[in-house]
């Protein structure tokens, strides 16, 4: 909380609304002085798919529900009629703005229940797909921050950055947003010739928007003014709500998979994540700036240290009727918003038993942005949803 | 400290189609000041229940050219991502695939927009709001399909909680396959779209006028917890 | 790892201990202890990071399990508590004391499976489905393809491509199944 001198002053709210026995706000809908409105699906300031309620008085808010479910479709259950091989085409839909990390997840578990290693070449390749995932959707929600106060510049570059990194990804996998490039064994092809001349170009463009996005977001005295001291998360909550990712490295707890339970190339790289201690929304939006520019060094680091010639992947069983043995796992990685998860149970046949996705949003945007809500003004909550980086899809599945 | 009620809830009897009705919408009995009592029942008092009109084209031939023209030139979307698709109408709106040179913008209420993009697949919670939204748009206005979820229900053909087909509830003027589609596949639709409304075949609000009660008929069959009006206006 | 394991088995009767790696175990429990175990887990043994709570149907035995995950965040320890529990009428004591954002997973698991949780905060609003009276989801006795083709309209002409069916047409056509 500021404290109230002549320059900054914000009104006394901590009398009001009135406290109930039960420790909850006292809400009387039928006394006009609390309306009940719905922060929809239909709506610029939510980051997908999903919808608020609020209860307001004037305006700021005094109790929120999230509800979500739009777009859920039974993921888990159509799993019990596909075979192994044929989940991969619906699993990478499951988390649409980034999907590397999905089709990862389930080709190391499976690996891990058959016990397959993979060769060499195809873990660089598998890190390199992994960064670049993680950089284009960086460059897509880095400068959306500022896009929820009115400043859309910033996302009219970054898209079109993005759309380059997009290109590299269409002449290595043939898609642009879906790839289904990682298969259990390794990855589908080598790189093409001249890729990596080609990355480099694209990457000194993300160098110099990284330093343009900062004079115009970072050192922004409106943004600065609306930012600084809002929303703010104290560090006991990290345990108590499960936080996970940049939200909790900005109050201060360090949590990063790939320096915790190190993947893939990553224990051969050298870099460190960035940490904060005020946690409000500038330092979080500082943080993934960052991480921006880390996964651009990431990515030179892992083209100089590529072997040039090797396998990239692995002999399988015959796909068509694998039988993947009995047994159950948890893997896990490093997406942009925290750890993901995969839980995998194999019963012995040719189609899974159960394969369940444990999204850092699963928190994030059901119990922790109702308790961040309260007491917030209403222009603020677009800002507070693209601060946590909520994404509807993998709540519901 | 709250005041006197005025009103007194009415429960309802437990049948079939009162099954999932919410508690906001339960009819009530009110007294008013003068001491007379009525009872409000709100899905029907509060709004209007005329059924929608089918509306003739202008009867001089030029004129209506000059319009569809009009129309043709200036379409505005509804804001509105409803499934896996919109991520890819994102970079259409940039400067690398510039749809605003066509004159194609987004809004974000329906009552201002012209054009409804169903972009992927559509569960049963989503297809009650589109089909408010849908219904809430002033005539005349399409709707474009993005995606083969649309056109036969694609990976999730087998799903419990997706629909199979749009045009059974919708009345579709353009289909874009794939999945995703590339942003100029999109652009593409635009076209096509474009020509249609200038040859004077964009009669998708009229379809559904006439055919109001066979589109009511399949939606209700889906959606079982109706809660609203039966035509939006 | 292991002398956690053994100081949990002082106190409590474990049935199965499964090991995965080096640093995650699986362990089973009986239904009367699981929420001790995981009580002490996070008291006593600093388990502090709950991850997350599913269920798996095994129809062929009549019996729902249920998988507690929780993690160690400074010695980088994962453990899964597993508990087995029937089929009919299920209901399970609830979690919502420890942390916060268990009473979310409680929710979605009375929506698909319906297993009850009595007291949990909010675990009779419907989560993600809306307008559904037909038995739980996600149970293995409910046929989803039969579902969708008596709801939902699907166009006809639609032919399947299995690529095994389509090798044993090319490779064997004379053979006989």
């Amino acid at each position: 909380m500021r404290k109230n001198n002549l320059f900054h002053w914000t009104p006394d709210r901590s009398a009001f609304p009135t406290i109930g026995p039960d420790g909850k706000p006292d809400i009387d809908l039928d006394s006009h002085k609390l309306v009940k409105i719905w922060h929809g699906p239909n709506h610029p300031g939510v980051t997908g798919n999903m919808s608020l309620e609020l209860t307001i008085s004037g305006d700021e808010v005094v109790e929120s529900k999230t509800h979500v479910g739009y777009l859920h479709r039974g993921f888990e259950k159509l799993y019990e009629r596909r075979t192994w091989i044929q989940c991969f085409p619906t699993v990478v839909r499951m988390c649409v703005p980034e999907s590397d990390s999905n089709e990862y997840n389930l080709s190391a578990g499976i690996e891990e229940l058959a016990g397959i290693e993979i060769p060499e070449m195809a873990t660089w390749i598998r890190t390199l797909v992994l960064e670049m995932s993680r950089l284009q959707a960086l460059l897509r929600i880095v400068p959306a921050q500022a896009g929820t106060l009115g400043l859309g510049l910033g996302v009219q570059w970054g898209v079109y950055l993005r759309d380059l990194i997009l290109d590299r990804f269409e002449e290595l996998t043939g898609g642009r947003i879906y790839h289904m490039y990682m298969i259990p064994g390794g990855v589908r092809g080598l790189l093409p010739d001249g890729f990596k001349d080609r990355l480099e170009e694209n990457l000194k463009l993300v160098d110099e928007f990284a330093l343009n996005l900062k004079r115009l977001m970072l050192d922004n005295a409106v943004f600065k003014k609306r930012t600084i001291g809002t929303a703010y998360i104290p560090p006991e909550w990290v345990d108590k709500y499960g936080i996970v990712g940049f939200v909790s490295r900005a109050a201060g707890v360090m949590k990063d998979v790939r320096k915790d339970y190190p993947y893939l190339a990553y224990d051969q790289l050298d870099f460190e994540p960035a940490m904060s201690t005020d946690s409000d929304i500038y330092a979080r939006t500082w943080i993934r700036w960052q991480d921006m520019i880390s996964s651009v060094d990431l990515l030179r680091q892992i083209m100089a240290k590529m072997p040039t010639k090797g396998e990239f992947k692995a002999p399988t069983p015959n796909v068509l009727h694998w039988e993947v043995p009995k047994g159950e796992v948890y893997v896990r990685s490093e997406s942009t918003r925290g750890e993901y998860g995969f839980y995998i149970v194999s019963d012995g046949t040719k189609y899974p038993r159960r394969i369940n996705l444990r999204g850092p949003s699963y928190t994030h945007a059901v119990s922790l942005l109702e308790k961040m809500l309260v007491n917030a003004n209403i222009s603020d909550i677009a800002a507070i949803m693209v601060s946590l980086q909520t994404c509807p899809p993998e709540i519901e599945r | 400290m709250a005041e006197e009620k005025n009103y007194k809830i009415i429960q309802p009897e437990n049948t079939e189609e009162n099954k999932f009705l919410k508690p906001e919408n339960y009819k009530r009995e009110v007294t008013a000041p003068d001491g007379e009592t009525f009872v409000v029942d709100p899905i029907n008092d509060y709004f209007c229940d005329a059924k929608p009109q089918p509306h003739a084209p202008n009867s001089i031939k030029i004129v209506e050219k000059f319009l569809n023209w009009a129309r043709s030139e200036s379409i505005w979307v509804l804001g509105y991502g409803t499934g896996c698709g919109s991520i890819e109408i994102y970079p259409l709106m940039t400067p690398r695939f510039d749809a605003y040179r066509f004159g194609v913008q987004q809004r974000p209420t329906p009552r201002q927009s012209n054009l409804l993009i169903i972009s992927g697949y559509l569960s049963v919670k989503t297809l009650k709001r589109a089909i408010r939204s849908y219904e809430q748009m002033p005539s005349p206005k399409f709707v474009m399909g993005l995606g083969s979820c649309t056109i036969n229900g694609g990976m999730y053909w087998d799903s419990y909680n997706t629909i199979n087909r749009l045009d059974h509830y919708m009345p579709v003027d353009v289909y874009i396959a794939g999945c995703m589609p590339r942003p100029e596949a999109l652009l593409a639709g635009f076209m096509e779209l474009k020509k249609r409304i200038k040859d004077g075949k964009g009669e998708g609000a009229n379809k559904y006028a006439e055919n109001f009660d066979w589109y009511k008929a399949n939606q209700k069959k889906v959606i079982k917890d109706w809660n609203m009006p039966d035509y939006n206006w | 790892m292991k002398d956690i394991i053994e100081n949990i088995q002082i106190k409590f009767k474990i049935s199965e201990v499964t090991k995965q790696r080096d640093n995650q175990y699986f362990i089973t429990v009986e239904k009367k202890d699981a929420i001790q175990v995981v009580t002490y887990l996070k008291d006593m043994e600093k388990f502090s990071n709950f991850i997350l709570l599913t269920a798996v149907d095994w129809i062929e035995k009549g019996q729902f399990q249920l998988t507690y995950l929780l993690s160690d965040p400074i010695l980088k320890y994962d453990i899964g508590v597993r508990t087995y529990i029937e089929r009919e009428n299920s209901m399970m004591d609830s979690a919502h004391h420890l942390w916060e954002h268990v009473a979310t997973f409680q929710r979605e698991l009375k929506e698909m499976y319906g297993i009850d949780f009595p007291r949990s905060p909010r675990v009779d609003e419907p989560f993600l489905l809306e307008g559904w009276d037909e038995i739980p989801p996600m149970r293995r006795d409910f046929d989803t393809k039969k579902y969708s083709e008596e709801t939902y309209f699907p166009r006809p002409g639609r032919s399947t491509n299995d690529p095994a069916e389509h090798m044993k047409k090319k490779l064997y056509p004379n053979e006989k199944k």
